[in-house]
């Protein structure tokens, strides 16, 4: 079994990528488990074709404790036999969502979710290592595989960069390891050339580029993935690529995070960001300098 | 308070700073050099502090202290009788808080106590999905079976300061839905190096939510006085309220043993207050004197010598009639007390007593344990400040030992080269030292006896004291140590 952890900055597509990238494994005849680990539960509704899943947390709250739970109450089958589990949480600034993804996780072992025909375990967390709750899924025993969703989009390449810092913690400490990044585009200039620069610079490597295409979004409003919903689409076709590729990559890095000076020259080196003027800092738009 | 320095036969500035390096070398250097300055021989005509307080306790000795939480419900919140005191967490903290400081309460349980275990016994999902939710319903259910409680305390457990949880919102609500008192304590034990800040903090949240919001109903009179900082161990404060009134004093809140909410609330308008436990009243007694203008005295009720000595410091504070009950008061318990020392004193005369406890006891204790004829040789406090070490300095014989938050191994080589008659201190040392075959008082809970205070308490402390001292039990004991 290959546990593989997915991080990425909010917003950039790891819900999406991940499911359409399990519908690919789950198509080359994998057994695949996913576990979404972020309080919005929006991990599994393309694998579902459901709104929203029930989740760990939403039926502790429900019936009072985690040992009155059933596996069975809180793992659903979806298409090609994906099984899948939301931990749930909080609604926006009250609790303490890392809990509850400690929680739910710690319950999927006792119940015996893990169980050993599965191929894969992919965990979906929420944006950014923000507390010890959202490092649960690279802690020991879990996944040792991790692959982060970035963009060419500065603030993507940033959050990238701290979270490679967060797999240097736990790879010191445990067996977890860097895959690689999955470049989904926004088609941002040169985007592909500057996500192989960066998966170099962290001792990685660029393991896809998926292209931009409003078939992502068409299968969505249908709560499908690509796969289920087109799949003889050339989008298809990339998803299946990335399920490959990670199936077979055997790439497995402790990162090199880079110094925000080093990140700063990188985007500067591809028009990103442009060269620094210190004496521009702190200067609004039309005073003189 | 005493002007004469006090000597011990054989003890000196030297011999206590040897007997304090030789414990310190089981320390490695980076303890060592933190503990050092936690130690001292007293400096007698000094009168300031010989020792650092109030710090972080040096990580692996066995420390004896408590926590934020423990500070304001065990200590400030916990005994207010007539409100409801809700441990906000998991169950714990408020299980092993519940009465177990032996502050006594008067009235009928359920009508005008509730002295009861209030708790929002938080689980998994309280803790991911915040306990404010749980902690509205509670206060509800507190207010419809309980409709005769004056207020309602909520008490904040490490968790709920964890994951922000907005405790002071809900209190702010349930105040007005439920048109009763809700007052947030923000006491998360993580807080501070100890229970100290937990006093603090309750004294900070009675002049923000308490103080000033009741007025008494019988007319005002020169004689209005509060008693602050006696928890009513053992029935302390009946024992202390009963002297006062005696000399003429109308005792109108206690703070806050036996306390009644709504007399602690209407405490500005009394004309002075009287402070025994210094450290965890002080800043309220501070605050009420710069807003209201009332003055405070600290006094000391333990032992005939110091009350005589505070009574008469008392009324100076007003006239000739309180001036001449308090001498026929005095008149009236000195033989008697001369009765309990002439009992007591032959059979302990020269025994030697450590003591190692809380708030005011290391230092309050040592006049009554003279009056018995007995000698303290070592002297420390858990969680004191700077102002309680110079309080202290005065009150123990020159070059004695002054300890702050000791070490189990630094009480244990001090206890073996000192071989005290007497341990005073808290359950954690108690076993130890009995264990060395060795006689030992709890004096945080007066050992399941008391009052100690005032002229009832001081017979009940020379007869406890003598019980401990002269045992046969102790003659039996072959401690292997």
């Amino acid at each position: 079994m290959r546990q593989i952890a997915i991080y990425g900055k909010g917003g950039i597509g790891k819900s999406t990528t991940t499911q359409n990238t399990v519908a690919g494994l789950a198509a080359l005849g994998k057994k695949v488990m996913i576990v979404g680990c972020d309080p919005k539960a929006d991990s599994t509704r393309l694998i579902l074709h459901a709104k929203a899943q029930a989740t760990v947390m939403d039926l502790v709250r429900e019936r009072g404790t985690v040992e009155d739970l059933e596996l069975s109450d809180v793992m659903k089958v979806g298409f090609g036999g994906v099984k899948c589990v939301e931990s749930g949480g909080p609604e926006p600034g009250v609790g303490c969502a890392g809990r509850g993804v400690i929680t739910a996780i710690n319950f999927l072992e006792e119940a015996g979710a893990y169980t050993p025909d599965l191929d894969f375990v992919f965990y979906d967390v929420l944006g950014d290592v923000v507390c010890g709750g959202f490092a649960m899924p690279i802690r020991e025993n879990k996944a040792e595989e991790i692959y982060i969703v970035v963009s060419g989009e500065m603030m993507a390449m940033y959050a990238a960069n701290n979270i490679a810092r967060g797999i240097l913690k736990y790879a010191t400490s445990g067996k977890v390891r860097l895959g690689g990044l999955i470049c989904n585009s926004r088609n941002t200039d040169r985007e592909a050339d500057l996500i192989e620069a960066l998966a170099k610079k962290l001792g990685t490597q660029m393991i896809h580029f998926v292209p931009r295409d409003n078939q992502v979004q068409r299968a969505e409003l249908r709560r499908m993935t690509v796969i289920e919903y087109s799949g003889e689409h050339k989008q298809a076709d990339e998803y299946r690529a990335l399920a490959e590729k990670i199936a077979a990559n055997k790439n497995l890095v402790i990162p090199k995070p880079l110094q925000m000076e080093e990140l700063e020259e990188l985007l500067m080196e591809f028009g990103i960001m442009p060269d620094e003027d210190e004496t521009k800092v702190g200067v609004a738009e039309g005073c003189p300098v | 308070m005493s002007s004469t320095v006090k000597k011990v036969e054989g003890i000196t500035k030297e011999s206590t700073q040897q007997m304090i390096d030789r414990a310190l070398e089981a320390y490695p250097e980076k303890g060592r050099q933190k503990r050092a300055p936690h130690l001292a021989p007293n400096d007698a005509s000094a009168c300031s502090a010989c020792v650092k307080s109030n710090r972080k306790t040096v990580p692996g000795v066995m420390s004896a202290r408590g926590c934020a939480f423990a500070g304001a419900k065990g200590v400030v919140w916990g005994p207010i009788r007539d409100m409801v005191h809700v441990s906000h967490g998991p169950v714990g903290c408020g299980w092993y808080s519940w009465g177990t400081r032996r502050n006594l309460v008067s009235g009928k349980n359920g009508v005008t106590n509730f002295a009861m275990q209030f708790t929002s016994d938080f689980q998994e999902k309280d803790i991911v999905y915040g306990g404010d939710k749980k902690l509205a319903v509670l206060l509800k259910e507190a207010r419809e079976l309980f409709p005769l409680a004056k207020g309602i305390s909520v008490l904040s457990e490490c968790p709920v300061g964890l994951i922000g949880d907005d405790i002071n919102a809900v209190a702010k609500k349930a105040t007005t839905d439920l048109d009763l008192p809700v007052i947030p304590c923000n006491c998360e034990g993580f807080r501070g190096v100890s229970q100290s800040l937990g006093h603090h903090i309750s004294n900070d949240t009675i002049r923000d939510y308490l103080i000033e919001t009741r007025e008494f109903a019988e007319p005002a009179t020169p004689y209005d006085i509060a008693l602050i900082g006696d928890y009513n161990i053992g029935g302390d404060v009946w024992s202390a309220k009963a002297l006062l009134e005696e000399i003429g004093l109308n005792v109108k809140a206690t703070w806050t043993g036996d306390g009644e909410m709504e007399r602690i609330a209407a405490t500005h308008r009394v004309k002075l207050n009287l402070i025994h436990c210094y450290r965890s009243m002080n800043y309220m007694c501070k605050v009420m004197e710069e807003k209201y203008g009332i003055p405070f005295v600290e006094f000391n009720f333990f032992g005939p010598t110091k009350i005589k000595e505070s009574l008469r410091k008392i009324a100076e504070r007003f006239d000739d009639r309180i001036q001449s009950n308090v001498e026929k008061v005095i008149a009236k318990y000195d033989p008697l007390m001369q009765q309990v020392i002439d009992t007591y004193r032959p059979r302990l005369e020269g025994k030697k007593v450590m003591l190692y406890v809380g708030g005011l006891r290391p230092r309050h204790t040592v006049s009554a344990y003279e009056d018995l004829g007995m000698v303290v040789v070592g002297s420390g406090y858990e969680f004191a400040h700077h102002d309680d070490y110079e309080r202290t300095s005065p009150e123990m014989p020159d070059a004695t030992v002054i300890y702050d938050d000791a070490s189990e191994h630094e009480l244990e080589q001090f206890v073996d080269e000192l071989k005290p008659d007497l341990i005073g201190s808290g359950i954690k040392e108690k076993y130890v030292f009995q264990k060395m075959g060795l006689p030992f008082r709890q004096m945080h809970s007066w050992d399941y006896s008391g009052p100690y205070h005032g002229y009832q308490g001081f017979p009940i402390f020379a007869r406890d004291v003598d019980m401990a001292v002269n045992s046969p039990t102790w003659k039996l004991v072959k401690s292997p140590f």
